[in-house]
């Protein structure tokens, strides 16, 4: 091969990426170039212990990285069939506009005008949490009254940023916001006491003080939510066929807690009498074919991942670093936020 | 070939024709002029274009119209008056003020240390040169992201507001940044500003009227005393007049922070401190080189006219110098604004941490990044402007 073919290849592709518009990806088709891909790029945080985190070795783990590996189960029968891109949340929004992932899983929260001016679609919640503050103990604060004339230490271009403001301004009280968008040096400048306190969404916070803070015993949770945050998966506007998948996954989870299937029982369950079972295992109907993949998908998921109890527990239970109580995530029936709708 | 104008070898007449046309120089060079400028414009709008069409096809909103809308975020650090209600718009306008705040004392500050060490290098003293020396290497051989990183560690781990380090009684230095007391605002501040311009401007005026005089009579006139008279009395005078105030606002510690006095943030000057060191060894590399480029010869014949040091310093040296030194530093101001942009790794408010936020509570990156190339582009121009006018005011005039 010689030197200038490789140019006039190089050329090309540089012209193709500009002119042709290959920049933004083609709506429509994402699951046909996924499989075709023979993975799914999936976006997730950088880290943020409890949902998305690499451990020592290097391998994915968290919420929603389980719910990355679940979709994975579902397109190709295989939950490892999928590649991670850490993204910061300045890079979050062009990374799924532009086909660099083909999902995002990654603390969205889920607003009018991310659906819409962002060119988003939002499959249904998976977390909902709000704004909480982590402050120092030995400061004294016990409520977010007590703030008043705090320095505050926010990340850029998250939602939080405007609630601050918001909660700020609605009690009268002035703060003083340091804005970084580097996780490290953000959660730094609060445990030097840079920062009066670190605010992020509720759940975020017992990470931080599990994994970030040298003493987790100086650092205490405001009580109170102070916002709606509904963190929920985004995909392409104008792409139906992927949407569709991306939200029955979800409901997938939901509609195996409540109906009791979990990775250890599916199996014995494919035999039950129950309709909603079948159809959710894909022992009766084609809604497998209707999505595009599999009759086995939810089963793939449930059998490689687990429904929506054992994500959470695995990630958030009793034992692990980051224990939170399920509070608004339970099932409809618990008097929970979690409606799966029905597989029919 | 003297006749390539096409003019009739037997002196008739020139005619002109299509071929004589065709070969005229600057017609050739008018008609690829037209042809690259039309191409550059084609290539721009197609790529407009481009973008415009695949926004659209992506449903993501376009336009400008984002600048007018409601921010609904605040800023810590602001010079003029903001609040979460304001907009986008007035938002860019903050952060670009503190982007100008920045490198404004940047400047300053990496020119004041630049001379001093470029001064320093070519000293016949050993140990300042050395010291000079290793002071250049350092600064400028390690990644200015690095020394903005390492500045802001350092003053992130300063003591906190509880147990500040008080200041012989007018300020304190804490991990919240350098609170010191002022005097307490009054109006006669502002006429006191306007006074230091005035004063300025009587010094500029008199030493021109005092070179004048000394061109035209040889009588020579020491500006020196009147114009520091000029531009220190006269704020005193108002100052003076304005009833002499005397209030003086203390900084005092009160719930999270101090009450009173001025701070100047820990990120401010980090940044401050990382971009103006930097700038700073390249500045001092540029004036040692200036500084060197005058011929030894001239020193030495000044000093045997027996002109004093200071004199042979300020009128052979130095006009020599700066016509080599002010190029070259014209891209040192020009970097170091550009690298006042590495404020959002330490969450200094400058206009690509407002930019960034921007981008995306709207998630029109691609008119915020245009609207944030635009201004630095604006930005530097202005200064290389600037500091061509001053080139040219330096540069050897033939008489």
């Amino acid at each position: 091969m010689n030197k200038d073919f490789k140019l006039k290849t190089a050329l090309c592709a540089i012209g193709l990426a500009t002119f042709g518009g290959a920049g933004f990806a083609d709506s429509g088709d994402t699951l046909a170039s996924v499989k075709e891909r023979g993975e799914l790029l999936c976006g997730v945080h950088p880290a943020r212990h409890g949902f998305a985190a690499p451990n020592s070795k290097g391998h994915w783990g968290g919420f929603e990285v389980d719910y990355c590996h679940a979709i994975a189960a579902a397109v190709f029968g295989d939950a490892d069939k999928v590649r991670f891109v850490a993204l910061s949340s300045q890079q979050r929004f062009p990374a799924i506009q532009s086909g660099e992932v083909d999902v995002l899983v990654r603390n969205v929260t889920a607003t009018l005008g991310r659906d819409t001016a962002l060119g988003l679609n939002f499959a249904p919640p998976i977390f909902y949490t709000g704004t909480g503050f982590l402050v120092h103990a030995d400061s004294g604060v016990k409520t977010v009254e007590d703030l008043d004339g705090a320095t505050i230490c926010v990340a850029p271009g998250s939602t939080t940023e405007r609630n601050v403001a918001q909660i700020f301004a609605t009690r009268g009280m002035g703060y003083t916001p340091v804005v970084i968008e580097n996780n490290k040096q953000l959660v730094d400048a609060y445990v030097t006491g840079r920062c009066d306190a670190l605010t992020k969404d509720k759940a975020a916070l017992p990470g931080v003080r599990a994994y970030d803070t040298e003493n987790p015993a100086e650092h205490v949770l405001l009580p109170g939510i102070f916002s709606k945050e509904p963190l929920a998966a985004a995909v392409r506007q104008g792409d139906d066929q992927w949407y569709d998948l991306v939200k029955w996954v979800t409901y997938a989870t939901f509609n195996a807690e409540e109906l009791g299937v979990t990775s250890e029982n599916a199996d014995d369950m494919k035999s039950s009498d129950n309709v909603d079972i079948q159809s959710l295992l894909g022992v009766t109907g084609d809604y497998g074919s209707k999505l595009g993949v599999s009759e086995d998908w939810a089963y793939n998921v449930i059998t490689q991942v687990g429904n929506y109890a054992e994500i959470y527990a695995r990630h958030f239970g009793p034992g692990s670093p980051v224990e939170l109580d399920r509070d608004l995530n339970t099932l409809w029936v618990d008097g929970g936020l979690l409606y799966g709708f029905p597989i029919k | 070939m003297t006749h390539i104008d096409g003019s009739d070898q037997r002196g008739a007449k020139p005619r002109q024709t299509l071929s004589t046309l065709l070969y005229s120089k600057s017609f050739r060079t008018a008609v690829t002029q037209v042809v690259m400028a039309a191409v550059v414009i084609f290539i721009g709008l197609f790529l407009y274009q481009n973008v415009v069409e695949n926004l659209r096809a992506q449903n993501i909103a376009t336009g400008f119209g984002f600048l007018e809308q409601t921010s609904q975020f605040d800023i810590g650090e602001k010079m003029i008056t903001y609040s979460a209600r304001d907009s986008y718009g007035r938002a860019f306008v903050v952060g670009l003020l503190n982007t100008l705040s920045v490198s404004a004392a940047g400047i300053f500050l990496a020119t004041l240390i630049g001379f001093t060490v470029g001064i320093s290098r070519i000293s016949s003293n050993w140990l300042l040169s050395k010291v000079a020396t290793g002071y250049v290497e350092i600064v400028r051989n390690i990644p200015v992201i690095l020394q903005v990183i390492f500045w802001s560690v350092l003053l992130r781990n300063l003591p906190n507001a509880r147990n500040a380090v008080e200041m012989y009684g007018v300020g304190f230095l804490t991990n919240r940044g350098l609170t010191f007391a002022v005097p307490a605002t009054h109006p006669i501040h502002s006429t006191m500003g306007i006074a230091l311009v005035a004063g300025i401007v009587l010094a500029i005026l008199g030493s021109i009227w005092a070179r004048r005089h000394r061109e035209s009579t040889g009588t020579y006139v020491n500006m020196l005393w009147p114009s520091i008279g000029l531009i220190i009395g006269l704020p005193v005078l108002v100052w003076l007049f304005g009833g002499a105030p005397t209030a003086i606002s203390y900084p005092v510690q009160k719930g999270f922070n101090f009450q009173g006095g001025v701070t100047i943030s820990p990120e401010f000057t980090a940044l401050l401190i990382g971009i103006a060191l930097y700038a700073s060894g390249f500045i001092a590399e540029i004036v040692r080189a200036g500084l060197q480029a005058t011929p030894k010869g001239q020193i030495e014949a000044a000093r045997s006219m027996g002109f004093r040091p200071w004199f042979v310093t300020r009128y052979v040296v130095l006009p020599q110098a700066l016509r080599v030194i002010v190029p070259p530093l014209t891209s040192q101001y020009v970097s170091l604004i550009k690298n006042s942009s590495i404020a959002v790794v330490v969450g200094y408010p400058d206009l690509v941490n407002i930019g960034n936020t921007v981008m995306n509570q709207t998630g029109q990156a691609v008119e915020a990044i245009a609207v944030m190339m635009l201004v630095y582009l604006t930005i530097s121009l202005i200064t290389s402007t600037f500091m061509n006018f001053y080139n040219r005011l330096v540069a050897i005039k033939e008489r």
